[in-house]
């Protein structure tokens, strides 16, 4: 194998690929063949690397040299100065946004300081259509290690000692699913790999699986081996064809060394994988209704007991468990479930990936430690707050969790704490929100989503979440009273209480959070009709400062509406009759003279 | 069997483990509120899907609720069903189920008789606090069964029936969210579906979204027409369940009555269903003894075994998906259509009437006679020969509404010469029936021996596929039972694999058979009205003088006057047809 003496590693997630990262790869692998560099320079395609805000991301090793927002054209001046000359290309290095201090080094970035890689380990740094890099990584070396040296009952018991807590939303002992699922007999078993990934923004699992799709096959195999079951089915979206695409390279490949099929590994043990595709439904992340799904029948939760565990897929005994977690599985065996269970709290072992959005700074995909606080996360991982505003709550959990606010800002993160603080681990979503967000519209946002994603199967959760909405509607237009708080109140806990599935069950979080920590939002909406954070159009007016307006028409000229009157260097001014309440007035505005009341 | 001890409302009971929260409650006579769940005990139907989540109760120890029709009692489980946790729970949930309901309960067909009108009563519901956006569909009019799904609550009882029992798979939940529905795949309309018009879902609705199709107002017109005979038959089943729609117990046989009752409604002529069935024998009983000895005779090309043809949801079935086996069934008409044949040939005759001046009506507890009496086959120059067919239920209705006291009524007999019927032909209306009446008549026609034994035991029952054979001194006939279409696809299946070993199989489409017809007063979920309705079937057969079809006067009277013989010429013109291949209608293009 060639010795490379550098490495030029172009994320291939689908974020970046979206800004062309694909184009910039050949653009990069031909400028060093053309320089002749092709022995030294090893130009690779990697898995998502986090970053997404500064898409698309080169690395080069060894220097650690972290490019962003590249584009195709940048090639050959990266070639030119930094492979040829070895010099870095400065324009295109990471500014730190706090002391706009160029960092060259990723190790120096704020973004990855406090970030352990366990999950993401792989991704950003092997090439995920290469099972050789995998290897390289110590691929399949727990597989190895389980399939050799253990007993199924002895890796089950290390799973459970390493304290692993399924990373799909409901924080099961992993370790617990398994033993259970390997007692009950059955004739053919399954181990299913939940990547029906829909929490809106947030996107882990897919770039487990873009990133370091062997990781899964491993986890697999393991745990068929662990319960006995011959079978692994994958459900993916398929809106994720990037996954799709290199789950089915990674299956091939797989299949041609040897890792599945029969025999695995000399061990008699046979175990192959096979994919199965969702058609997007939200709800289908339940794994009763996923089961359901692949079945070929109506995507619907069925009440629990019997569990998959039971009676699962086609009847038999199935364990399902989330994409990360199973991204977790070799590292355990690996490393030793010691060293797993000593990252984290006292009941959350390990780290958690997370989708890091809204607004903030660094946007993007993070792997912390369980027990880091929202602070940590926030302000030194994220970055801060954009544009200098001020924070003012979280949303952690998806549609399923709740808005924290700046008290809680200091909790550790885990299961059981944002659970007490009303909000969810869930599968990872963070969205980050500013003075400039409302958070009756949050809510009214979320539940728009629920409303959607409902199977529709039991009543609570099919009308109830849509008479959530339509009262958060109400209270955004200003049309709403007291007793519609009462009311609102009253739906939640009822929907919360009743609902047949986790869905509905968790649905009203995103309300009663912000019932509880921003009261008075809610109550400024329904006594005064006022959106504090103007975001509700029914509830403001665009005016004019008369005393700041020079009359430079810059505000009537961008009116898609033409509601703006007024004469070259006279006072403006807004027919609120005709507005829209786009904004773009104030957006175009450059003296400050217009606001929103 | 394990035993476990629980407390619900301060009060231990001890259970049988696995059984569930609902079922421990009613040993102590606690009636935990349901619109979803539904157990037809021996009829094997048992649907809990948990959806409408109206019987939460609280468990101690548990975050949420739990569903007390599908959670499974504990041993030292704390149960409370009317907490007021539980009670604003519940009581929200109906608030939430009618705030997306129409709110037309004094003009909907099923006032008076819905689930959901009982428990917003129950629940003490005044107001309803949450109101916004309802759901609504285009309505469906099929030729047996009105689809107003604007008031689906979506129990999905409807589903289980028409899949797990009837395996017909029309209905099935659609769209998600606050769309979700049950409707056939695509939203398309009953006509454009598979389904068989059995009307099971309808018969297990818990509110007006499934009905069957309305004629009374046209029978009130017809019967205020000077120029028109109007000729009415009823059905066996009706007599054992029309009393339910006026307090009596389930299973009072109330025929003189029906009979009083529909003579005061107007009829010219009063006439019994009954007698066809007795009719019905004598042709699918010739024609099963015909098949019988070629068989015998060594005939290779000859069908076995025969099934019976009476029922038009079964008829419906094997049409479409059965198609290649439709030589199988008996050709004989259904007693309906029979009883049509003959009324506007035979009886229009005697009365001197022409065809197109008379109007034959059909009670039956069924809704497929709705949809047998449009088929094409049984019209003459488009003229039919039943002008259509009111379910048991629409009967009560007029009664109800032309002011007459029903229990009052006195005891009166039907006209002759077509009311005249045998025991025989009364138990058609319950599974096993007909294949005793045929068997009945087919022992002595063809041992031409008197039976020593007239009721065949091993032939009745609720089993939903029983098996027994009848000693044709000698001779071994083998009969197969089913009752439900899922049932009936079993046995239908085991002919296509070569595996059955039957000479005759008797098929109805309901549960119970007629008895528990789609268009019968609605049982709520309780089978044991089922039941009671067969066992008075069995009693009226037990009190009629004749009990073989083949003994009946006016029938041996009809072959001397008019037809001849079984299986003749003009019997065959009048009382046979013939099946379709409708898996051929391309259901997606018309």
């Amino acid at each position: 194998m060639a010795k490379f003496k550098m490495h030029m590693l172009v994320c291939g997630g689908t974020g970046c690929r979206a800004s062309a990262s694909d184009v910039l790869y050949e653009n990069l692998k031909k400028e060093v063949q053309e320089q002749g560099l092709q022995d030294d320079v090893q130009v690779v395609t990697t898995g998502c690397f986090g970053f997404c805000e500064k898409g698309p991301i080169v690395k080069v090793i060894p220097d650690n040299t972290f490019y962003v927002s590249v584009e195709p054209k940048d090639a050959q001046e990266i070639v030119a100065e930094h492979a040829i000359k070895g010099r870095r290309v400065e324009r295109l290095l990471y500014v730190d946004p706090t002391n706009k201090k160029q960092i060259p080094d990723s190790k120096g970035m704020g973004f990855y300081k406090k970030q352990i890689r366990i999950a993401l380990r792989n991704c950003g740094l092997i090439d995920p259509e290469n099972i050789d890099e995998y290897l390289a990584a110590d691929g399949y070396e727990a597989m190895g290690k389980v399939l050799s040296e253990m007993t199924p009952e002895e890796a089950i018991q290390e799973m459970i000692d390493s304290g692993l807590r399924g990373r799909g939303g409901g924080g099961f002992p992993t370790g617990i699913k398994w033993q259970i699922a390997s007692k009950v007999a059955g004739e053919q078993k399954y181990v299913v790999c939940n990547a029906d990934e829909g929490d809106p923004g947030a996107f882990m699992d897919r770039s487990i699986l873009e990133g370091d799709p062997h990781t899964v096959l491993e986890a697999m195999v393991i745990n068929g081996y662990c319960i006995g079951a011959t079978k692994g089915l994958i459900y993916i979206r398929a809106e994720y064809p990037l996954a799709i695409n290199r789950l089915k390279i990674a299956i091939d490949q797989a299949r041609e060394y040897g890792l599945l099929g029969t025999d695995i590994l000399g061990s008699g043990f046979d175990f192959d994988v096979e994919i199965r595709y969702g058609a997007g439904a939200f709800v289908c992340g339940e794994e009763t209704a996923l089961i359901h799904s692949m079945e070929g029948e109506r995507g619907e939760p069925t009440f629990k007991p019997p569990f998959p565990a039971q009676s699962g897929y086609k009847g038999m005994p199935t364990n399902v468990n989330n994409v990360e977690t199973f991204a977790n599985v070799p590292v355990i065996y690996n490393k030793g479930a010691k060293w797993f269970a000593s990252i984290g709290t006292e009941k959350s072992k390990g780290t958690k990936v997370f989708a890091l959005a809204g607004k903030i700074n660094n946007v993007g995909l993070i792997e912390v430690p369980m027990g880091i606080t929202l602070r940590e996360v926030i302000f030194e991982i994220g970055g801060g707050i954009k544009d200098g505003r001020k924070f003012k709550a979280v949303q952690t959990g998806g549609p399923s969790g709740g808005c924290l606010t700046d008290k809680h800002l200091d909790t550790p993160i885990d299961f059981d704490n944002l659970l007490a603080a009303g909000s969810m681990m869930g599968s990872g979503g963070m969205i980050v929100m500013d003075e400039d967000d409302c958070m009756v519209a949050v809510a009214k946002f979320y539940l728009d989503f629920t409303v959607e994603e409902s199977c529709g199967k039991c009543s609570p959760c099919r009308i109830g979440n849509k008479r959530l909405y339509e009262l958060l509607d109400k209270i955004t237009k200003g049309q709403a009273d007291k007793e519609d708080l009462d009311n609102l109140r009253n739906l939640s806990g009822v929907i919360r209480d009743t609902s047949l599935c986790g869905l509905g069950q968790t649905s009203p979080n995103p309300v009663l959070s912000t019932m509880d920590n921003f009261m008075e939002e809610y109550l400024a909406h329904v006594d005064d009709h006022r959106c504090l954070a103007g975001v509700c159009k029914d509830l403001i007016r665009y005016e004019i400062i008369p005393e700041n307006c020079v009359g430079c028409t810059a505000c009537a000229r961008n009116c898609p509406v033409n509601c703006i009157a007024g004469e070259r260097k006279q006072l403006h001014t807004i027919d609120q009759s005709l507005c829209i309440k786009c904004g773009a007035c104030l957006e175009k505005c450059k003296f400050n003279a217009v606001e929103i009341v | 069997m394990e035993m476990i001890k629980l407390n619900i409302d301060n009060r231990t009971v001890e259970v049988e483990k696995g059984t569930t929260i609902y079922h421990a409650a009613k040993k102590l006579d606690i009636g935990i509120p349901t619109l979803c769940y539904m157990n037809l005990g021996d009829l094997k139907i048992e649907h809990k899907p948990g959806g409408c989540r109206v019987c939460v109760v609280e468990v101690e120890g548990r975050r949420n609720l739990a569903p007390a029709c599908a959670t499974e009692c504990m041993d030292g489980m704390q149960v409370q069903t009317h907490s007021i946790r539980v009670l604003n729970a519940r009581k929200t949930v109906l608030e939430l189920i009618l705030s997306d309901h129409p709110f037309d309960c004094l003009i909907c067909a099923k006032s008076g008789n819905c689930d959901l009108q009982d428990m917003a009563i129950k629940m003490g519901v005044r107001s309803i606090p949450y109101q916004g956006e309802k759901s609504t569909y285009k309505p469906d009019f099929s030729p047996a069964i009105i689809r107003d799904m604007d008031k689906c609550i979506m129990c999905r009882r409807c589903e289980t029936m028409c899949n797990d029992f009837q395996t017909v798979g029309v209905l099935s939940g659609v769209n998600r969210g606050f769309e979700a529905v049950v409707a056939p795949a695509f939203e398309r309309d009953l006509d454009h579906s598979e389904c068989t018009y059995c009307g099971q879902c309808v018969a297990v609705c818990p509110t007006g979204a499934l009905t069957e199709v309305d004629h009374t107002t046209q029978l009130i017109r017809d019967l205020a027409d000077p120029t028109k005979k109007v000729v009415v038959q009823t059905a066996p089943a009706v007599r054992a369940a029309l009393g339910e729609a006026f307090g009596l117990e389930p299973g009072t046989l109330v025929t003189g009555k029906m009979v009083a009752a529909l003579r005061r409604l107007g009829f010219d002529y009063v006439f019994d269903t009954d007698f066809a069935a007795d009719l019905t024998i004598m042709e699918e009983g010739t024609e099963l003894l015909g098949r019988l000895t070629r068989f015998l005779e060594g005939d290779k090309e000859v069908k076995l075994p025969m099934l019976t043809s009476c029922c038009p949801g079964w008829v419906n079935f094997f049409e479409y998906h059965f198609p290649d086996m439709r030589d199988i069934p008996s050709t004989a008409r259904s007693p309906q259509q029979m009883f049509g044949a003959i009324a506007k040939t035979y009886f229009a005759e005697k009365i001197e009437t022409k065809r197109q001046d008379m109007i034959v009506v059909s009670v039956m507890p069924c809704v497929a006679k709705k949809y047998e009496c449009t088929r094409e086959e049984f019209k003459v120059d488009g003229n039919p020969d039943v002008d259509y067919s009111i379910s048991t239920r629409e009967l009560a209705m007029l009664i109800k509404r032309s002011n007459i006291d029903f229990n009052r009524l006195p005891e009166e007999e039907f006209d002759s010469p077509m009311g005249e019927s045998t025991g025989a032909a009364v138990i058609f209306g319950t599974t096993g029936g007909v294949i005793e009446a045929a068997v009945r008549s087919a022992y002595e026609i063809h041992t031409g021996k008197q039976l020593e034994k007239i009721d065949f035991e091993q032939l009745r029952g609720i089993e939903g596929i029983r098996s027994a054979s009848v000693d044709f001194d000698g001779l071994e006939i083998k009969i197969g039972i089913a009752h439900g279409l899922g049932h009936a696809r079993k046995l239908l299946d085991d002919i296509k694999a070569g595996k059955s070993e039957y000479h005759a199989i008797e098929i109805m489409a309901c549960p119970g058979g007629c008895v528990g017809g789609g268009g019968q007063p609605l049982h709520h979920g309780n089978p044991d009205i089922i039941k009671a309705r067969q066992k008075a079937i069995y009693r009226e057969d037990m009190n009629k003088p004749i009990r073989k079809s083949h003994e009946n006067p006016s029938i041996i009277k009809l072959y001397e006057e008019f037809l001849g013989e079984p299986m003749s010429e003009k019997a065959h013109q009048l009382l046979h047809t013939h099946y379709f291949d409708k898996k051929q209608k391309d259901v997606l293009l018309d």
